[in-house]
């Protein structure tokens, strides 16, 4: 039997970092993606509350509670993470993403600032708040972003993406320091 | 150019994909004669002004059927194609 050597998306980048950003990956264990089937979406809201007291997040929000979070993920679509999800079985489509993403944390007083040179959307807190997320692009590649906290989001793709996402965020954050 | 999702409000272009005529949606019966379906696949105006065509918002997936005018440029809004066609 060969070994295989379990490595999270980013090992092996991160952590990084450049003036005032940091950038960590955040390790996600248990993620899937739930789809509810036409119709059923208020059912699995009222399943997902009472297995993991979160319900099913509106259009570009989030929903959490300890250490369970669902984020929006598309039309009809939210990835569920850090739960153990209660049967969905004809309600809705359910499918295990938790190697199949790369997340990363970027944090400091500048995250705002290497956001706004790679994602064409206004990310400041006056529009883009705490529980808010929003699908889009990290330049050329579409990705998930979240607001973490006043000063940190999360970056989410797809896990083939992970080293491109890095190189993204590396690369804007450096040019922003250059700044001062 | 800014396009509009539904689910996800006002958005720059380079976030959406156009596809084409919104008169995709009224697919004939299959049973129909073969000239209703020629003009369906084949027969599109050429409007100057009010449109209704096909985008899809790359990003979360939406397909929209997008109301624009092609004369001003002005993008009036836009519906989900599963809203307009259930």
């Amino acid at each position: 039997m060969a070994n295989l050597v379990a490595r999270t998306a980013c090992e092996g980048f991160l952590p990084v970092t450049i003036g005032s950003v940091s950038l960590s990956e955040v390790v996600i264990e248990k993620m899937a993606s739930v789809a509810p089937f036409k119709g059923k979406e208020g059912a699995v809201s009222t399943a997902l509350k009472e297995a993991c007291d979160i319900a099913f997040p509106a259009p570009n929000r989030t929903t959490s509670k300890g250490g369970a979070r669902a984020i929006w993920a598309g039309q009809g679509r939210a990835n569920v993470i850090g739960c153990d999800l209660p049967d969905l079985a004809g309600l809705a489509a359910v499918t295990d993403q938790a190697d199949g993403v790369a997340a990363v944390k970027i944090e400091g007083d500048a995250a705002e600032a290497v956001l706004a040179r790679l994602v064409p959307l206004d990310l400041r807190a006056a529009s883009f708040k705490r529980g808010h997320t929003a699908r889009s692009l990290v330049n050329h590649m579409t990705a998930s972003i979240t607001r973490l906290g006043p000063k940190s989001f999360e970056v989410m793709v797809m896990r083939s993406m992970a080293q491109t996402l890095v190189h993204e965020l590396t690369e804007a954050a450096e040019g922003v320091a250059a700044r001062g | 150019m800014r396009v509009v999702c539904p689910h996800c409000g006002e958005r720059d272009r380079r976030e959406f994909t156009y596809q084409g005529a919104a008169e995709i949606l009224d697919r004939p019966a299959p049973e129909v004669e073969n000239d209703a379906w020629a003009d369906y696949l084949h027969l599109r105006e050429n409007p100057a002004g009010e449109t209704r065509d096909m985008w899809y918002h790359d990003p979360c997936g939406a397909w929209i059927v997008m109301h624009r005018d092609t004369v001003s440029h002005a993008v009036h809004g836009g519906e989900l194609a599963s809203e307009v066609r259930k």
